[in-house]
């Protein structure tokens, strides 16, 4: 047992060390992983400034720009990575291995949430910056319950999604394509989700993203212009009840999934 | 006793995938099942460095597949070190590691130090012991200098070196071992084999299985070897005594100038058992190896060269080796790769 949990927990660390250490290795990184991004969330705050929307539109652009970081890192590094991983023959190998695959998508999501965590707070200082953006935090605690919470609900689905791609993903680029811009819109990136329409809205908060994005909106700033979904509390228990179901739905998938493909062999044939 | 690795009548098969069973149905082709495997039956001892020998798609990385726990069989059953594969996998994993040849796994952006620490990692190895280890075996096998170079800048043979660590790192009871020296130089597949042999040499209790299409690997390394064929196994034996039995005495290589004709030149001549032809570009050569029914037949097969236009450079009787063994029990070479990085 306790052999077991050592063993889990080294290999947690042993894949998350690949992100953590391997991926600040390359300084292209910052232009990429932060410059990029940026424009993009420079682009927004520009035309809300434009069209004199009220000021928090601009911190709510700040804001998603740095939580899209985590939803591209759970899109290009979560979901799609046992696909890609399978294609360079380390799935395999983690197959063989003595532990959970659990294990390995907990070190990618630590890993990962490290890694997207210096990019978020980049993008987060610069817009900051730039833009004069103001915050109102009115609950710390609050703030960093819903921020790990959308963390793990999200990485939940990053990795419910991972054993979905790993077996039907034959091109998991395009599947992770296909989620990236609808979940922009659906999620209110750049906009209040209220802002749908109520039923909309409520659709939308199907996604946990968009809970965790409200919430912590409402926790930072003030106004009308938050236009909330929920109250931060209600968003709190529906985030805990995804962070739940999605982490026991992953692990469901993964070993239906590791099963289905040791009964077909698909697991371990490159290119299906 | 109890053995190592144990098959009883193991069989796997592949279902084609719906969309194409219904299109072969519609062209009136054939659906059935393809058979990778079929009623194999082999045991290992414990301690044994034991060889697979097959043509490509002969089944031997299934049967990896299988025994590492990555695969189920479709009927019979695999046991290693007593556990059953499809039952009891978890606990077999611990005991177990496995290297393929070509392998491409680990990140590039991480060092061969690392790479090789991560994946000890995965087996709940010590920091401080993954990197003795490593140490000592990157030292053996002349990797020591590339130990701090990303993977990605690796050569295809520093590349496999590490492979080979990183299999053996987590000192498994049983390795399994496919086609570790695939697509590697002379020298480099020649360090790999003695890197496997010494340790073999040095861990008498433990296990080897390796799968290869290279004869003479197979020959010079391994305890007994299997040879199988469109999943099918034919001979179970140690090396010399496969050659013993199943080699015929009258094996002949002759030279002649490089044969452009297409065709054998041998084809249908009663005396001859099997030929194979191995053409020589660069030499303007091509040898003929050549199993007779008995040594009189050498005159019928000059003659026939002779009348095909063949100039007779040499003859040469050759002692039989395990390829001329696998010729005559198959009845043809293996598709590619003839020992050509020996």
């Amino acid at each position: 047992m306790k052999q077991n949990l050592m063993t889990n927990l080294r290999a947690i660390w042993g894949r998350a060390y690949v992100r953590i250490v391997g991926a600040n290795r390359e300084p292209s990184w910052l232009f990429f992983e932060v410059l990029l991004p940026l424009l993009a969330v420079f682009g927004f705050a520009m035309i809300y400034r434009g069209l004199g929307a009220p000021e928090q539109y601009i911190g709510f652009v700040v804001v998603s720009g740095a939580m899209i970081a985590f939803w591209q890192n759970i899109l290009w590094s979560m979901a799609a990575q046992f696909y890609w991983e399978k294609e360079m023959g380390n799935l395999e190998l983690y197959l063989i291995a003595p532990i959970s695959r659990m294990s390995i998508l907990l070190g990618m999501a630590i890993g990962g949430i490290f890694m997207t965590a210096i990019r978020a707070i980049g993008i987060l200082v610069a817009g900051t910056f730039v833009f004069g953006v103001a915050y109102q935090v009115t609950n710390w605690p609050a703030l960093i319950l819903v921020f790990f919470l959308t963390m793990s609900a999200i990485y939940g689905l990053g990795m419910l999604a991972s054993s979905l791609f790993m077996l039907f993903g034959r091109e998991a680029w395009h599947t992770a394509n296909l989620f990236q811009e609808p979940v922009y819109f659906l999620t209110g990136f750049y906009f209040p989700v209220r802002s749908l329409g109520s039923l909309t809205a409520m659709a939308a908060s199907a996604i946990p993203l968009t809970l965790g994005l409200d919430a912590i909106r409402q926790l930072i700033f003030s106004g009308n212009a938050v236009n909330p979904l929920f109250t931060v509390r209600t968003e709190v228990l529906l985030l805990i009840v995804a962070t739940v179901i999605l982490n026991w739905a992953a692990l469901k998938a993964l070993r239906y999934m590791e099963y289905l493909g040791k009964s077909t062999g698909r697991l371990t044939l490159k290119g299906q | 006793m109890e053995w190592a690795i144990e098959t009883q009548d193991l069989r796997r098969t592949f279902r084609n995938r719906p969309v194409r069973r219904l299109l072969r149905r519609a062209v009136g082709g054939p659906v059935q099942d393809h058979v990778a495997l079929d009623s194999v039956d082999l045991t290992v001892q414990p301690g044994e460095l034991f060889g697979i020998l097959g043509p490509n798609g002969a089944g031997k990385t299934t049967i990896i597949k299988i025994l590492s726990t990555l695969l189920l069989p479709t009927s019979g059953r695999a046991i290693v070190d007593g556990l059953d594969v499809a039952r009891e996998p978890e606990s077999l994993r611990r005991r177990i590691n496995m290297v393929s040849g070509g392998e491409h796994s680990g990140f590039g952006i991480l060092t061969v130090r690392e790479t090789i620490w991560m994946f000890a990692q995965f087996y709940g190895v010590p920091t401080k012991v993954a990197h003795a280890r490593a140490d000592a075996m990157m030292e053996r096998l002349g990797l020591t200098e590339a130990a701090d170079t990303k993977t990605s800048k690796l050569s295809t043979g520093m590349r496999q070196k590490m492979n080979i660590i990183r299999g053996f790192v987590s000192d498994p009871k049983i390795l399994y071992l496919d086609e570790p020296t695939l697509g590697l130089d002379v020298g480099v597949a020649r360090e790999v084999r003695a890197f496997i042999s010494e340790w073999m040499h040095e861990h008498p209790e433990r296990t080897v299985l390796l799968t290869t299409h290279y004869m003479a690997e197979a020959d010079s390394m391994c305890d007994r070897v299997a040879i199988i064929d469109k999943g099918r196994v034919l001979a179970c034996d140690t090396p010399a005594s496969l050659k013993r039995e199943l080699a015929p005495d009258c094996v002949y290589q002759i030279e002649v100038p490089l044969w452009t004709d297409g065709g054998n030149p041998l084809d249908e001549l009663a005396v001859v058992r099997s030929a194979a032809m191995e053409h020589r570009g660069d030499q303007g050569r091509t040898h003929i190896r050549v199993i007779l029914e008995d040594e009189a037949g050498i005159g019928a097969v000059t003659s026939r060269l002779a009348q095909r236009g063949a100039r007779v450079l040499s003859v040469n009787r050759l002692e039989p080796s395990l390829e001329d063994a696998f010729l005559n029990l198959v009845g043809h070479g293996l598709s590619s790769g003839n020992g050509e990085n020996h």
